[in-house]
């Protein structure tokens, strides 16, 4: 086995198992330290691979700004109080959608349609990360890209409105 | 193993010794000059017993620390109150790795390059790393069970995130007159077209400031202001760790030096050192030189505000952060981009 394959299965099989802690341990703090465990192992899996940007904003992103806000919210809530019927509700639903993905990603990967990686590490060694991703962000996927904006601007916009109706 | 590969590990090793070994030692004498100035600031006299003009003092301070007893309150939960010290230096020291230091060294017939790591995105990796450094300070105030370290720990937190978002701006000027990611281009850049301080004022002003919240000084200091949380996130912690805190601090603010003299004052670049025409070794070590007075000049200022300006409100620091700052840094990128646009600069 060449280095970067011992590498990869280390980070692979680090993400797999806090993935896994996420929904096994008791305590909501754990489960938020364990994602950002997940977060940091794929990060270093995607520096691996190449995709340096992908994995500063993996960590800038994802581990930094994400969780952080997320660990706030569970250092700040009693999470005892929502507990009840409606997350049993909830656990189904979410078993039966996480379920679908699942069955979905095997059956493509099945049918042999995932396009190969090999092929995009020469073409993001050309003009560095920043530039590849840059040009088929603003060029080729512009409409998808600002929708994509638009989408978390009304994010952005609903929660200051709940926000607000609290207080 | 390959040659090649062999020499590229050591060099990379001994690089990361000696980052190492300067910055713990700058973070050790940043504790005295600290405590010198503030007193020469106060007009008192400072730490000048142990060693000429006290210059042993921050060593002293280590063997204290050393011997001093860890003690852990019984009502912490542990597994994190542990970890939380590791958090916080670690983001800390690695993010030194990629600040270009200097240029080249010709050494044993090859170029060394004075940095650790000259990678693509290094302005990113400096944002990721510093956005890490909150689970630290959160985490430390979870964990201690103890509302004055909890105020703290949220305090920090909210702090950070709130001004991380203006000096992430106030960067992306820089970024858009270097058009690279990469620090070595960013200095190369001023290098040829002079300092970016000359015509980005606002975002010097914009990120300094971000980096003095960042770095949780005073006049920024809430996460730990002992008038009203006692020490804030440390309050619990004593020994080793609470010293690690006090390090992962002092390390910061050599980053946010290093980092304020390589964006805006031109790192490593001397104006005028090229037409001396002196060898390649000679010119860099004066280049290195200059980058250290840069950063040093910086840590005065650190120090020197520290001991001038009194503490914010909390509300005030919010506002200054959102209804100040983060309008500021925005203009700032409209008046670069024109700029640039024009090609004026």
């Amino acid at each position: 086995m060449s280095a970067s394959a011992v590498i990869f299965y280390v980070l692979a099989s680090i993400a797999v198992l806090s993935a896994a802690m996420v929904i096994w341990s008791r305590y909501p703090v754990h489960s938020a330290l364990y994602l950002v465990t997940t977060f940091l192992s794929v990060a270093g899996i995607y520096v691996l691979f190449e995709a340096e940007f992908v994995a500063a904003v993996q960590v800038l992103v994802y581990a930094g700004g994400i969780m952080v806000l997320f660990l706030f919210v569970i250092l700040l809530v009693n999470l005892k109080d929502t507990l009840g019927p409606r997350v049993r509700l909830h656990a189904t639903f979410s078993s039966l959608i996480g379920t679908a993905v699942v069955g979905l990603i095997l059956y493509v990967y099945s049918q042999g349609r995932v396009p190969g990686s090999p092929g995009a590490a020469p073409m993001l060694r050309e003009g560095g990360n920043l530039q590849a991703i840059g040009t088929s962000l603003y060029r080729e996927y512009l409409l998808p890209f600002e929708i994509a904006s638009v989408l978390l601007l009304v994010a952005m916009i609903g929660t200051i409105i709940l926000a607000r109706q609290k207080t | 193993m390959d040659p090649v590969l062999e020499r590229v590990i050591v060099e990379a090793a001994v690089k990361i010794a000696l980052v190492f070994f300067v910055v713990l030692t700058t973070v050790a004498y940043m504790t005295w000059v600290e405590r010198r100035v503030s007193a020469w600031i106060q007009d008192r006299r400072g730490p000048n017993r142990v060693g000429p003009f006290g210059l042993l003092q921050p060593l002293a301070d280590g063997i204290k620390f050393l011997f001093k007893e860890e003690i852990t309150p019984p009502h912490v939960y542990r597994p994190v109150y542990l970890l939380a010290p590791i958090l916080i230096l670690v983001p800390a020291l690695l993010t030194i790795s990629v600040v270009p230091f200097g240029p080249a060294l010709r050494l044993f017939g090859r170029d060394v390059p004075l940095r650790v790591a000259d990678v693509d995105n290094g302005v990113l990796i400096i944002l990721a790393f510093a956005s890490m450094g909150v689970y630290g300070i959160a985490l430390a105030g979870w964990s201690s069970n103890n509302k004055y370290s909890l105020m703290g720990g949220l305090r920090s937190s909210a702090q950070l995130i709130s001004y991380e978002l203006a000096m992430g701006l106030a960067i992306v000027g820089i970024l858009m007159s270097a058009g690279s990611l990469r620090l070595s281009d960013v200095v190369a850049r001023q290098a040829e077209h002079g300092w970016n301080v000359l015509w980005q004022l606002p975002g010097f002003v914009v990120f300094l400031t971000a980096a003095f919240a960042e770095t949780n000084r005073l006049p920024f200091d809430l996460p730990e202001a002992e008038t009203e949380l006692v020490a804030g996130y440390h309050t619990e912690y004593s020994g080793m760790r609470f010293s690690m805190f006090y390090m992962a601090e002092y390390a910061n603010m050599v980053t946010a030096s290093c980092l304020a003299a390589t964006l805006y004052l031109g790192g490593y670049h001397v104006p005028g050192l090229q037409r001396l025409g002196l060898p390649q070794n000679a010119a860099a070590i004066v280049q290195l030189l200059a980058f250290g007075i840069k950063v040093a000049f910086f840590l005065f200022v650190y120090v020197w505000v520290r001991w001038t300006i009194p503490r914010f409100r909390y509300d005030q620091l919010m506002n200054l952060g959102w209804k100040v700052l983060l309008p500021v840094a925005l203009v700032h990128i409209v008046w670069v981009a024109f700029i640039v646009l024009m090609g004026w600069a």
